[in-house]
């Protein structure tokens, strides 16, 4: 398999020198599904600003294609990588399709206006994500969910390998939590990597790929999801008492808790 | 209606009704632009007929092509020399402060994300004019006075946006206050050097620049600024899509492959040239570049890519029906800036109401 993205023995820390996390190991493969897992504090988002480069690392390297992440410049990591935000303040109400065609952005030179072709693109990325009805509402309009396949579309038209996502399912209600879970396997079945976070690990369950667990002190335990989420290491990560049972009505592993 | 269409060609989901849809929408945009283009020809036409020397739209358009055309005379020298000399070079400077503040507005807006800022609420105007001021004071001819007037625009526009940073707050009202603040600073820097300056001469040149007025302007004066205004409004047509990037915020933008510090100083630069520019014709104005973008929103919608060419034009417009009032109502010169405050205040006010805005 093609490794789009390798990780090696990357630690970040804050200027007052507080270690978010150090010595992260992973690499990630074509249409691979990564989960990372973790406390409220536990530095994943951090970690995922690091692999996009808006954050540098202070030990360790992270390539992209083979290549160091932080000698390119940002037109090329953008077409290596697509981000969809946990949530995203609009200050003015572009249309669902203007906002979408903005994934285009690395692909259009800097003194060119999007073309019909890029409208194409931008129309059947919103006609896979359902939201074809709303591609001329105004993207202040549409609701949260609605705004999350909004920013998955913009993603989809970038062309990036790997879209990474920063706790999709955490403003969705439970319904489109699971239609959110299924349409990351979809794209991961289109040949797209996905590099995700989540509160819930039922959903790195699901998802049937590869867990990365980051701790308290910022060590990041990674493996497929079924060998690695385990009771104990739950229950030591989440500090509560997390007992894992084989449910035979959805066929898979279910997490639970007593409170 | 047209809205019901392109849903229907949408549902119909084919690479041809995309490009259906494309075309209906970049028609209308089109039309749009055309319409307003028209608009400002006529109201230029009309606004060279008024004046106390009324005169007939015939006249205006024999003397205007007399120099291309060999019309015969009809016309006497008086008539001549109005049109030429008088009201030709006020049109046009009035078209440029309109066209380049609206522009200006528009483009900060959409940088800061925020649909408060304006040249002159973010101090931009008032630095502008205490470095023509100073350079008056110090005797510096027209290139002088534009360079200085540039320099204290960009001044003021770091310092309002450094002050939000400094608080770590990156609200809208935060970057607001700010903007008070440096306007604040720069009308008393303006206040100190009307009084250091000389009362025969430097007083009259300063306070005129900041009323705002346009009624002594002379040819060379727009000839000297038409130059960097017309390199800087080509440059921020043509980025005009980037600005819809930048909005998004920075972090988005930067993962949408964009070189945020690249456009955004471009960005900064050319509408900081736009503002000083008008400021070196026309003094402070006040409102306009923060109303006209407000008023494209309304009519193409949010996307920079339409707002911006089309702010262009009816800055101009409103500029020149303003200028136009300016000259006429009265007997002696009304200040712009009084003007654009009647209606830009409420015309703000209905605009805020209108669009139920979201502040943050």
């Amino acid at each position: 398999m093609n490794v789009l993205m390798k990780v090696k023995n990357a630690g970040f820390s804050y200027l007052d020198g507080h270690e978010v996390f150090g010595n992260v190991n992973f690499t990630i493969e074509e249409g691979q599904i990564f989960s990372i897992i973790g406390p409220n504090g536990a530095g994943k988002s951090t970690l995922l600003n690091c692999i996009t480069n808006l954050l540098q690392l202070n030990t360790g390297e992270i390539f992209i294609d083979g290549k160091l992440i932080k000698e390119l410049d940002r037109k090329t990591i953008a077409k290596n990588i697509g981000y969809v935000p946990q949530t995203h303040n609009a200050t003015y109400g572009y249309s669902v399709r203007d906002f979408v065609v903005m994934g285009r952005a690395p692909h259009i030179s800097i003194y060119r206006m999007p073309s019909n072709e890029d409208f194409v693109k931008t129309d059947a990325a919103i006609e896979s994500m359902g939201i074809a009805h709303l591609a001329d509402r105004p993207y202040t309009d549409i609701s949260g969910g609605e705004r999350q396949q909004a920013m998955i579309a913009r993603a989809i038209v970038q062309e990036p390998k790997i879209i990474i996502m920063d706790e999709p399912t955490s403003a969705l209600d439970f319904g489109n939590q699971l239609k959110t879970i299924r349409m990351i396997k979809d794209l991961s079945k289109r040949g797209f990597a996905i590099i995700m976070t989540t509160h819930n690990p039922d959903h790195a369950i699901m998802l049937e790929d590869t867990v990365g667990i980051l701790d308290r002190s910022g060590h990041l335990t990674v493996g497929p999801s079924k060998d690695t989420i385990t009771e104990e290491m739950l229950s030591l990560v989440y500090k509560t008492d997390v007992k894992i049972e084989h449910v035979e009505k959805v066929g898979r592993n279910v997490c639970i808790a007593k409170l | 209606m047209l809205d019901q269409i392109r849903g229907s060609e949408v549902g119909m989901n084919s690479s041809k009704s995309v490009e259906l849809v494309k075309m209906t929408t970049d028609k209308r945009r089109f039309q749009v632009l055309v319409l307003m283009i028209i608009l400002t020809l006529v109201l230029s036409l009309v606004s060279l007929c008024l004046g106390r020397y009324s005169l007939s739209l015939e006249d205006i358009i024999r003397i205007l092509f007399s120099p291309i055309f060999p019309i015969e005379r009809t016309w006497t020298d008086i008539m001549e020399n109005v049109v030429l000399k008088v009201r030709l070079p006020r049109m046009i400077a009035a078209l440029l402060v309109g066209a380049a503040l609206s522009l200006s507005g528009a483009t900060y807006q959409g940088i800061f994300k925020n649909p408060l800022v304006s040249p002159d609420l973010l101090g931009v105007s008032s630095g502008s004019c205490v470095g023509a001021a100073l350079a008056i004071l110090m005797g510096l001819g027209d290139i002088g006075i534009q360079l200085f007037a540039l320099a204290f625009g960009l001044v003021a526009v770091f310092i309002a946006t450094a002050i939000p940073k400094m608080m770590r707050n990156s609200s809208s009202l935060m970057l607001v206050l700010s903007g008070v603040i440096v306007s604040g600073f720069m009308i008393s820097t303006i206040g100190l050097l009307k009084y250091i300056a000389d009362p025969e001469t430097q007083l009259a040149a300063i306070t005129y620049w900041q009323l705002g007025s346009i009624s002594s302007v002379k040819a060379e004066d727009v000839i000297a600024v038409f130059p960097a205004m017309f390199v800087a409004m080509i440059i921020l047509i043509v980025i005009r899509w980037r600005i819809n990037i930048i909005s998004l915020g920075e972090n988005e933008a930067s993962l949408l492959g964009t070189n945020i510090k690249t456009i955004r100083g471009c960005a900064i630069i050319c509408s900081t040239v736009l503002t000083g520019c008008a400021v070196c014709i026309s003094g402070t104005v006040g409102w306009v570049g923060l109303i006209i973008p407000h008023m494209c929103r309304m009519i193409v919608g949010p996307d920079n890519s339409k707002v911006m060419p089309i702010s262009v034009f009816v800055g101009a417009s409103f500029m020149l029906v303003v200028d136009t009032l300016a000259r006429t109502v009265t007997a002696a010169e009304v200040p712009l800036s009084v003007i654009t405050g009647f209606i830009g205040a409420p015309l703000f006010a209905w605009l805020l109401f209108k669009q139920r805005m979201k502040l943050r």
